[in-house]
């Protein structure tokens, strides 16, 4: 017993667990036992899910969580801020939760380096903090220079408003200063992107917006793709609450757009004219948050490749990448989705460390989206690890019906806040 | 080796029966959990809504299983749960519905 390390005890305590169910015990509690330093880079839906439900399942864990925000603003109901539904406090989330009933440390820091042969993160501050397990949930980075023209300065004139907070906020003033009969530019992104259904829900509610307080104006939607999330159910909603008010211009009809001019406000689409609006909002191609490229983390492309059963990382080993940054397709890029990876990283890093034997996971999206605030409509998934990754469970999920009543919208679009109540409990609070 | 593991196998057994675990206990992880935390992102964490999402948090694993069963086969209707039922098995749906009972 002499050189028996903790952790082969804590093994051989699994062995002797399931031996004892071959012999008609129960199998064990283990995971009480589970010992080792966690660290979580990033506080969104990802890793705060991750370090909650760490705490929470095993709650011997040292779980630190590292996030340069004090607090967190959601994108999640942003789009419902910028037609003035909802003011940005009722999506910003604090910490203290995390830190005071669930033992999770919070440090707010960036971290800027990951040494994966030390097993340690060096953060802005001059700290570094050694892991046993590390989590990296660092959400999206822009692709400066993929559109001509656009950079952050001019972001503070076209705004992306695809990171809810500052961003939200320039774009709302902007379209509460537009005059009636103006023109809004709404330029959606080529997949894989941040939430598929979220330009076309954003482009409903600035309708709603625009429809009571500037009814002549126009919003036009140029999309570099040919289709896109829940398409007949938006484009019924549109025509139902808006009629003649929105337009979508297809990629095959010149809705790409290839350059913008923050001076002149115009945007220059692939092919046919530049076009000019009173506000534009360029929602531009993106990649896995910086700290993933620094730590190589993307490999040679956009996004981190992972094991899909566990999140880890098959580039670096002991670190898991999950939410908007990892590769998880056919799970879209959502909050809703990047929690239930954060759940599932959360299971299979306290499993490993309690040297029990991980369940299979099982993994879950639904994406609410506002046409009006009494008009929701969802697509939903459920998903479990195939041959060679994550699929989608075969006749489960699928969009809200396309012929339903007024009263189910309005059902839907109450769900929809509950889930936002929900879910944003689950994580923060 | 072989000698030496064969002491702490039968303290871990001796430790093992007298824990008796029923299932969910101190710490296991469990399927019924892992399928669980697939509704906690509408019902809230443990089935503890705050929100127009039904509280499911003790409920009784009946009631629960029924429930979910009514909404699959479509018997009762929904405007999602008939849609996220449809991806578990009976066996699934037990377990789910027995973790929610517990959670008082
Ligand atoms: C307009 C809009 C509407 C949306 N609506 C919905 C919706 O209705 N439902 C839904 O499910 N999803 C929605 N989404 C998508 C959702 O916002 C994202 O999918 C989700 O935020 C991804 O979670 P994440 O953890 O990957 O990243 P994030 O939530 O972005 O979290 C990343 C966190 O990491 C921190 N961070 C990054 N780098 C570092 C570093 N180096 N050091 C320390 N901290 C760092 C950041 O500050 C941030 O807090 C919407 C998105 C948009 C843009
Ligand atoms: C996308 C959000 C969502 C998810 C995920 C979800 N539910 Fe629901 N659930 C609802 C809504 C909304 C209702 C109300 C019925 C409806 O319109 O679908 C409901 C109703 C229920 C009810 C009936 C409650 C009552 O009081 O009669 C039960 C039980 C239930 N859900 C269990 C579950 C279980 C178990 C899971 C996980 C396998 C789950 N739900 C996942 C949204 C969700």
């Amino acid at each position: 017993m002499t050189h028996l390390t903790r952790r082969n005890f804590v093994r051989m305590m699994a062995a002797a667990g399931a031996a004892s169910s071959v012999l008609g015990w129960p199998i064990v509690s283990l995971a009480g036992k589970a010992e080792g330093r966690v660290v979580v880079v990033g506080g969104g839906f990802g890793g705060a899910s991750c370090a909650k439900y760490l705490s929470k399942l095993a709650p011997g864990l040292d779980v630190t969580l590292v996030e340069r925000d004090s607090r967190y603003i959601t994108c999640p109901f942003s789009n419902a801020v910028l037609a003035g539904l909802y003011d940005l406090d009722y999506i910003t989330h604090g910490y203290d939760a995390l830190q005071q009933s669930h033992g999770v440390k919070v440090v707010h820091d960036s971290a800027t380096g990951i040494d994966p042969e030390a097993k340690t993160v060096s953060l802005a501050g001059g700290s570094t903090l050694q892991y046993d397990r590390l989590v990296v949930s660092p959400g999206i980075d822009i692709q400066w220079g993929a559109i001509e023209g656009y950079d952050q300065a001019a972001s503070e004139r076209i705004p992306h408003a695809w990171i809810a907070g500052s961003q939200t906020m320039i774009l709302r003033k902007q379209l509460e200063e537009m005059p009636d009969g103006g023109v809004v530019i709404i330029a959606a992104p080529r997949n894989p992107f941040r939430c598929p259904p979220g330009p076309y829900e954003r482009a409903s509610l600035i309708a709603h917006y625009l429809k009571q307080a500037k009814p002549r104006s126009k919003i036009l939607i140029y999309d570099a793709k040919g289709k896109f999330s829940k398409q007949p159910l938006f484009e019924q909603g549109w025509q139902a609450l808006y009629p003649g008010m929105v337009e979508w211009i297809s990629e095959s009809d010149g809705g790409a757009i290839e350059g913008v001019d923050a001076g002149n406000m115009t945007v220059q689409p692939t092919f046919g004219d530049p076009q000019k609006a009173d506000v534009i909002n360029l929602i531009p191609p993106q990649k896995a948050g910086a700290i993933a490229h620094t730590a190589g983390l993307t490999g040679d492309g956009a996004w981190c490749p992972v094991n899909q059963r566990t999140f880890e990382s098959t580039v670096h080993k002991d670190i898991h990448v999950i939410g908007d940054a990892a590769i998880a397709n056919p799970m879209p890029k959502s909050g809703f989705a990047a929690s239930s990876q954060g759940k599932v990283c959360a299971m299979s890093i306290a499993a490993s460390l309690s040297g029990q034997e991980m369940p299979d996971p099982s993994y879950v999206n639904t994406c609410y989206s506002l046409i009006g605030p009494d008009y929701g409509i969802s697509v939903a998934a459920v998903y479990r690890m195939g041959e060679s990754g994550i699929v989608a469970v075969e006749g489960a999920g699928g969009v809200s019906p396309k012929d339903a009543s007024e009263a189910f919208r309005r059902t839907e679009a109450r769900y929809s806040v509950g889930w936002y109540q929900s879910i944003t409990s689950d994580i923060w609070a | 080796m072989r000698t030496s593991i064969g002491i702490p196998l039968v303290a871990a057994a001796v430790m093992v029966s007298s824990l008796l675990a029923s299932p969910g206990q101190a710490g296991e992880l469990t399927r019924g959990e892992m399928l669980s935390a697939s509704c906690s992102g509408c019902h809230g964490t443990d089935g503890k809504s705050p929100g127009a999402i039904p509280d499911i948090s003790g409920k009784s694993a009946d009631y629960i299983r029924t429930s979910l069963e009514d909404f699959r086969s479509g018997q009762r209707d929904s405007t999602v749960m008939g849609r996220h039922a449809k991806g578990y098995t009976d066996e699934e749906i037990r377990l789910i519905a027995e973790y929610f009972e517990r959670q008082k």
